[in-house]
C-alpha cells in the first residue's frame, strides 16, 4: 500500500481554511492526511471589524471555532510555530513538536505591527491611539467613539502593504456619517493621513475616491510617512518632519508576515514568502506554497484574492501532486466593497494589470453591483457577504464568480487629472 | 515609446520621464538623471542606487522604500535625507527603473 502523503497547511485563516477544506474533498482520504497548525482556535471573520467600532457588529458576532469552519478529516494543531526546515520538510512548534509534512502551504496572512512604530505602543495606545484590525482594537475603539465629544481625528496608514487596502477609506467614510448622524459633525476635523500620493493606490479609483474625501470635507495628506509619534504632545511625525497633531488616532500599524517566516529563512524585508506571482509556489522551493496574505504577490491582500487565488491553486496542485505541469495561471484577481456611509458602498474590481474601472458586476451592463460608484445595493451585498463567508467561500462551496478578472461590463476611461 | 535625451545620451522613456528600458542606464547616465532634479550624487547616493540596480533584476520590480532600507542598512530617515521628499520615487527616476509601485 501507497505511503500516506501529508499536506501541512500553516494558518487556519480565510486562506489556510480554504485550501484545507478544497483540498479534502479532492484528495483520497486513504491516501492523503491534510493538517492545519494555528496558534489559537479563534477564526475572526475580520471584514466585520470595520463595523464594530461604530456599533454595527457585536464581536460575538464575528468570531467562530476554527476547528468548527474544517470540513471532517481535516486535521488542527493548536500550537505556536516555530519555524519551517525546508530542508527536512519539517516545522517545528514552539513546544518542539515536529511536524513533517510532503507538502507545505503557507497562509498565516499579515498582521499589524504597532511595535514596529516607536511611541505607537506607549501610554496612548487604546487610550487615544487605536488600531481597526484586530478584534481587542476594534472594540476598544467603539468606546472611545461613543466617548468622544469632537476635535482632530485622523485616519491613518503607517506603509504598504496593508491587509484590505480600502478599509481606511471606509473607515473614514463611516466615521464622517457617524459624527454627522450624531449631530456633532462640525466639531470634528476628520484627516486621513497616507504614505501614498493620493487616496488610493490605482488612478481612476485614487480620483474617485480622493473626490468622496473631498465631498466630506476629510482633508487628505498624502506622501506622508510616519517616523515617530510623540506621546506628549500627541502628534504624528513624518520623516520629512511633518507633523499632525491629533485628539483621537486611528491607524493602520505597519503590516508584516509572520516572524517564523523570517527565522525559516523563507521571507522577504517584511517576512512575505516571494513566491511566483502565477503558481503561487515559493520561489527555490517544490513543495512549498504560500496563499492568502502571507505572500509577497502585487495584489491587494484581502480575503478576495486568497479566495480567487485557492480556485487557481487547487487545479494547480493536483496536477503538481500528479507529476503533471501546473498550467493554471493566477491573474491576481481582487473585488472588493467600499463602504461609503449613509447606507451606500462602491465595489470595486481588478487584477494585476487591470485597475478598478467604473461598469457593472458580475453581469456585464446589468450588475447588480455598480463598480466605483457607490449604490445601496452593493452595501447589501456586503452586509450579505458575512453568511457567504461561514456558509460558502470557507467550506470551499462553488461560488459562481469566475477566478480570472474580466473586461466585460467595464468602461474604459482616462483617469481625471 | 518617447525617447528623450539626457545630456549626450538619448534614452526611451515614460509618460513620467522614468527609463523603461534597464540596459540603457549607466551610472554616467544615473549622475545626469540625477542633477536634473537636483541631487548631485555622492558615496551615500551610490549605494542605494547600486542596490535598486542589482535588486529590480532579482525581483522583477523596484524596491520599496523599506526594502532599500532593511537590505542596505541605511536608515529610512537617510534616504529622506539623500532623496529628499519623495525618496522612493527620486530613487527610481535616477537609477533608471520604473516607478515603485505604492502596492495595492
Amino acid at each position: 500500500m501507497a505511503k500516506t502523503r501529508r499536506l501541512l497547511v500553516l494558518g487556519g485563516g480565510t486562506a489556510g481554511t480554504m485550501v484545507a477544506n478544497t483540498l479534502r474533498r479532492r484528495l483520497d482520504r486513504r491516501q492523503w492526511q491534510i493538517t492545519v497548525v494555528d496558534q489559537n482556535d479563534t477564526h475572526a471573520y475580520q471584514p466585520g471589524f470595520l463595523f464594530i467600532p461604530f456599533g454595527g457588529y457585536r464581536p460575538d458576532e464575528v468570531v467562530k471555532p476554527r476547528r468548527r469552519l474544517l470540513a471532517r478529516g481535516v486535521d488542527l494543531v493548536l500550537g505556536e510555530i516555530d519555524r519551517v526546515e525546508p530542508v527536512a520538510d519539517t516545522v517545528v512548534l514552539a513546544d518542539g513538536q515536529r511536524l513533517g509534512y510532503d507538502y507545505l502551504v503557507i497562509a498565516t496572512g499579515t498582521t499589524p505591527r504597532p511595535d514596529q512604530t516607536p511611541g505607537m505602543l506607549g501610554a496612548q495606545w487604546r487610550t487615544s491611539i487605536f488600531d481597526f484590525y484586530t478584534l481587542e482594537g476594534a472594540t476598544a475603539l467603539a468606546d472611545a467613539l461613543r466617548a468622544f465629544d469632537g476635535g482632530r481625528l485622523v485616519v491613518h496608514i503607517v506603509d504598504m502593504p496593508i491587509k484590505c487596502p480600502v478599509a481606511p477609506l471606509e473607515f473614514a467614510f463611516l466615521a464622517e456619517a457617524y459624527f454627522r448622524e450624531r449631530g456633532m459633525r462640525d466639531r470634528v476635523e476628520l484627516v486621513y493621513a497616507t504614505p501614498l500620493p493620493g487616496a488610493f493606490t490605482k488612478p481612476i479609483a485614487s480620483a474617485e475616491l480622493g473626490s468622496m474625501l473631498d465631498e466630506r470635507k476629510i482633508a487628505l495628506e498624502a506622501d506622508f510617512m510616519v517616523e515617530r509619534i510623540d506621546e506628549d504632545t500627541k502628534t504624528l511625525i513624518s520623516y520629512d518632519e511633518r507633523e499632525i497633531g491629533f485628539d483621537l488616532l486611528v491607524t493602520v500599524p505597519l503590516n508584516m508576515g509572520a516572524d517564523f517566516v523570517a527565522r525559516s529563512g523563507l521571507g522577504d524585508e517584511l517576512n512575505y514568502v516571494p513566491v511566483d506571482k502565477h503558481t503561487l509556489r515559493a520561489k527555490g522551493h517544490d513543495n512549498i506554497f504560500a496563499i492568502g496574505d502571507a505572500s509577497n504577490i502585487p495584489a491587494s491582500k484581502a480575503g478576495s484574492v486568497a479566495h480567487f487565488a485557492v480556485d487557481v491553486f487547487t487545479g494547480n496542485f493536483l496536477a503538481h501532486i500528479a507529476g503533471r505541469p501546473m498550467t493554471g495561471s493566477f491573474d491576481g484577481h481582487a473585488n472588493c466593497f467600499v463602504e461609503a456611509g449613509d447606507g451606500r458602498a462602491l465595489l470595486i474590481d481588478f487584477n494585476y494589470d487591470v485597475e478598478p474601472l467604473p461598469g457593472r458586476y458580475p453581469l456585464p451592463h446589468v450588475g447588480p453591483f455598480r463598480l466605483l460608484r457607490p449604490s445601496r445595493v452593493n452595501h447589501w451585498g456586503k452586509l450579505a457577504f458575512r453568511w457567504l463567508y461561514w456558509h460558502a467561500l470557507l467550506p470551499g462551496r462553488p461560488i459562481p464568480l469566475p477566478a480570472h478578472m474580466s473586461m466585460a461590463g467595464k468602461q474604459h476611461q482616462e483617469p481625471k487629472e | 515609446m518617447p525617447v528623450t535625451t539626457i545630456g549626450p545620451i538619448q534614452v526611451h522613456v515614460d509618460a513620467e520621464g522614468f527609463l523603461t528600458d534597464y540596459d540603457e542606464w549607466d551610472e554616467r547616465l544615473g549622475t545626469e538623471l540625477a542633477a536634473q532634479i537636483g541631487i548631485e550624487m555622492t558615496p551615500a547616493h551610490w549605494q542605494a542606487i547600486r542596490f535598486l540596480r542589482a535588486d529590480y533584476p532579482e525581483q522583477g520590480e523596484t524596491a520599496t522604500l523599506r526594502r532599500v532600507s532593511t537590505l542596505t542598512g541605511i536608515p529610512i530617515k537617510t534616504l529622506f535625507d539623500l532623496f529628499p521628499k519623495k525618496p522612493a520615487k527620486k530613487m527610481a527616476y535616477i537609477a533608471g527603473l520604473p516607478k515603485p509601485r505604492g502596492c495595492v
